[in-house]
């Protein structure tokens, strides 16, 4: 039923295209309200991440002091739900494919073989020094960036430019990796396992405030150039031969995408660890509650429903059900619960 | 009418191809077989145990050596066969235990045994994978009758990305139970362990290969979809839940005993094709004996290469075998 989609809207001027990308006054004013209460539900999360069950009165010196530890949790939160709500909305457009997610393309692998190797190799001193660098922060993004350029390089390009094979394949590097850190792990000391899972497991208490000088500035400037790109967007989920015809280059464009998605989910799993299904959750309460197609719209209703998922979830976790640590697990299995349903209900893919 | 008579011997001469490749006893089959031979004896001879040297070497060589050859053996061909079935109840190429999430239901299976039943015996780790991997297989065949598919590629996607979903939950409850090095330790699939008295059960896998071969030409048809299936009389609902049921079978036996064999279910059934043409009877031979020197093979590498200590067989196969199966995918790329 949402499939009328709005070829026209592209095209012409921009007072018909705003007005076009909804089918009635009442569906656009419906938009605006949720996203409002969205957006108004995630920053009282938020406030209450900060400064609910303070343990220090108003007062206290040390009162400030905890609110900014707190402040690094949020401001990990607000980078993740950026990075994945926008490149998962962005990887499922540009792939035409609503059931996968970017995390296949081997981030998890990756991040979860550095932090192995450097544990079964170095040990555990030289492990904790090396989550928490700087240096390691940047070198794992640049890993990752790398591999996925070589991988956008090696089977996107050229004659036989192949978007399933170049996912394909990267989920099969993402398995050989991981039999390779399954069995470092299996020769670690318990210990050091220990040390090494709760780092394995996204959470943002990963993340340190020495990271965002760094994560900032890049998360910034990938998302605005992604945003920018909503109407190009817009053209690519027509098709190869629609979106040639309406002057997108599908190839520079699906590339030009598939970049910056990287950029954004290696900064992310850099930062909190690896999150699979969480982007995956975000991307299909979006579609659900957006009845549009147009990106302009998409993108900052999945930047709400993150935000909220993620404040909202750690703040229950902490306040209502005191089980801390396992935030990250318990998002992992609703989407992961929710790609089941998605899955079985799908007509195609 | 000579022409006529040109094209019936021409027919003849094809006919009588068919019937030479569906020969099973061919020179090269006789060789592989022997060379299957020779690769177990070198196995049974593979180790830091010094069997002529020491006195009760032989004791040894009966209590671990030969159990551990002939647990190799059969996951080979367990692992390989059920690829092989899988890529024919389903019509992909690139569909076998690992890409289908199929080893991590019955990871789950195990792990969910594990909390029932404190200290549960082999026969109950075994039922619970098995049983588990059943019902997540039929889950996945579901799927994939239910959907049109705009690419064969997107299949192997989905269907790891479904093992995802099932390990996190695993991740979940061992997590929760405090249980997860060792659940690490059961999907590391290695040999190590083997010896009399711990693997018996694997020769169950015997039973399997008899059924597969029993069932070959039903699979077949039920391959060539439920139309097809249904106008040539085989009742198709039924072929595809025998035939998962032999899969989950042979992948709950292994993963139970062994642990985790990855993508030999893939590269063996298509390296055969690749040479063979797709003929399953005349195949399965094949597959059998190309599986089991494949992972004997790995194993007498994964002995001997940091010698004396060994790496798991999981390890060699899943990076080998993630080389393997990218080139397979390069080589079909240029072929289309």
């Amino acid at each position: 039923m949402r499939d009328i989609r709005q070829c026209d809207s592209v095209v012409s001027d921009r007072a018909i295209r705003s007005s076009k990308a909804f089918r009635s006054k009442g569906e656009q004013r419906r938009y605006w309200v949720l996203l409002t209460v969205l957006v108004a539900l995630g920053v009282l999360a938020s406030y209450g991440l900060l400064v609910f069950r303070n343990p220090v009165p108003v007062d206290s010196p040390s009162f400030v002091p905890v609110v900014r530890r707190r402040m690094v949790a949020l401001v990990a939160m607000l980078l993740a739900a950026v990075c994945q709500s926008l490149s998962t909305v962005a990887f499922q457009t540009s792939t035409n494919n609503r059931i996968i997610t970017p995390s296949l393309l081997g981030f998890e692998a990756l991040y979860t073989t550095i932090h192995t190797a450097t544990m079964f190799f170095f040990g555990s001193t030289a492990f904790i020094r090396f989550s928490e660098g700087i240096g390691s922060f940047l070198l794992q993004i640049a890993v990752m960036v790398v591999m996925c350029l070589v991988l956008y390089g090696w089977l996107l390009g050229g004659k036989y430019g192949n978007l399933q094979l170049m996912l394909l394949v990267g989920v099969i590097i993402g398995t050989g990796l991981r039999s390779v850190s399954s069995f470092m792990r299996k020769l670690l000391a318990p210990s050091e396992f220990d040390i090494l899972q709760a780092r394995l497991f996204g959470s943002v208490t990963h993340a340190a405030a020495e990271y965002f000088p760094i994560a900032i500035p890049l998360v910034v400037v990938a998302a605005v150039l992604l945003l920018s790109y909503s109407n190009q967007l817009n053209v690519l989920s027509l098709g190869k031969s629609a979106s040639t015809s309406l002057g997108v280059d599908p190839q520079f464009g699906t590339i030009y995408t598939l970049i910056l998605v990287s950029v954004l989910m290696s900064v992310s799993t850099a930062l909190v660890g690896p999150l699979t299904f969480y982007g995956f959750l975000v991307a299909t309460m979006t579609y659900l509650v957006v009845p549009s197609y147009d990106h302009r719209y998409v993108f900052p209703m999945s930047l709400a429903i993150g935000f909220l998922v993620i404040t909202g979830s750690y703040f229950f976790m902490y306040h209502v059900f005191r089980a801390q640590g396992v935030v990250s697990v318990i998002i992992e299995m609703f989407g992961g619960v929710t790609f089941l349903v998605v899955l079985l209900r799908k007509g195609s893919v | 009418m000579p022409a006529s008579r040109e094209a019936s011997a021409a027919g003849a001469e094809k006919i009588r191809l068919r019937r030479h490749s569906g020969k099973v006893w061919t020179k090269p089959f006789v060789a592989a077989i022997l060379a299957i031979v020779v690769l177990g004896i070198v196995s049974l001879f593979t180790g830091v145990y010094d069997i002529r040297g020491q006195e009760d070497g032989w004791e040894m060589f009966f209590i671990t050596r030969v159990p551990r050859t002939a647990a190799l053996m059969l996951t080979g061909a367990a692992m390989s066969m059920s690829g092989l079935v899988m890529q024919l109840i389903t019509q992909n190429r690139m569909v076998e235990p690992t890409t289908t999430g199929t080893i991590e239901w019955a990871g789950l299976g195990l792990i969910c045994v594990y909390l029932v039943v404190p200290a549960p015996t082999l026969v109950m780790r075994m039922t619970g994978a098995i049983a588990f991997s059943f019902v997540g297989t039929m889950i996945f065949f579901f799927f994939l009758r239910k959907v049109r598919l705009r690419s064969s590629l997107i299949v192997p996607i989905i269907g790891m990305m479904l093992g995802a979903v099932v390990s996190a939950v695993s991740t979940f409850v061992s997590l929760v139970f405090r249980m997860s090095q060792s659940v690490e330790t059961w999907f590391v699939g290695s040999f190590a362990p083997v010896q009399v008295g711990r693997y018996e059960y694997l020769w169950l896998i015997v039973a399997v290969s008899i059924c597969i071969f029993v069932y070959a030409d039903r699979l077949t048809l039920a391959g060539l979809g439920e139309d097809v299936a249904t106008s040539l009389g085989v009742n198709y609902n039924r072929i595809i839940i025998v035939g998962t049921a032999i899969i989950s079978f042979a992948v709950g036996l292994v993963v139970s005993v062994i642990g985790n064999v990855p993508f030999l279910g893939l590269i063996v059934p298509n390296v055969v094709s690749m040479y063979r043409g797709d003929d399953l009877r005349g195949n399965l031979p094949w597959v059998c004996l190309v599986g089991m020197g494949t992972i004997t093979l790995s194993d007498i590498i994964s002995r001997t290469i940091i010698m004396p200590f060994e790496v798991p067989v999981s390890l060699i196969l899943g990076t080998a075998g993630a080389v393997v199966f990218i080139i397979i995918l390069l080589r079909q790329r240029k072929r289309t």
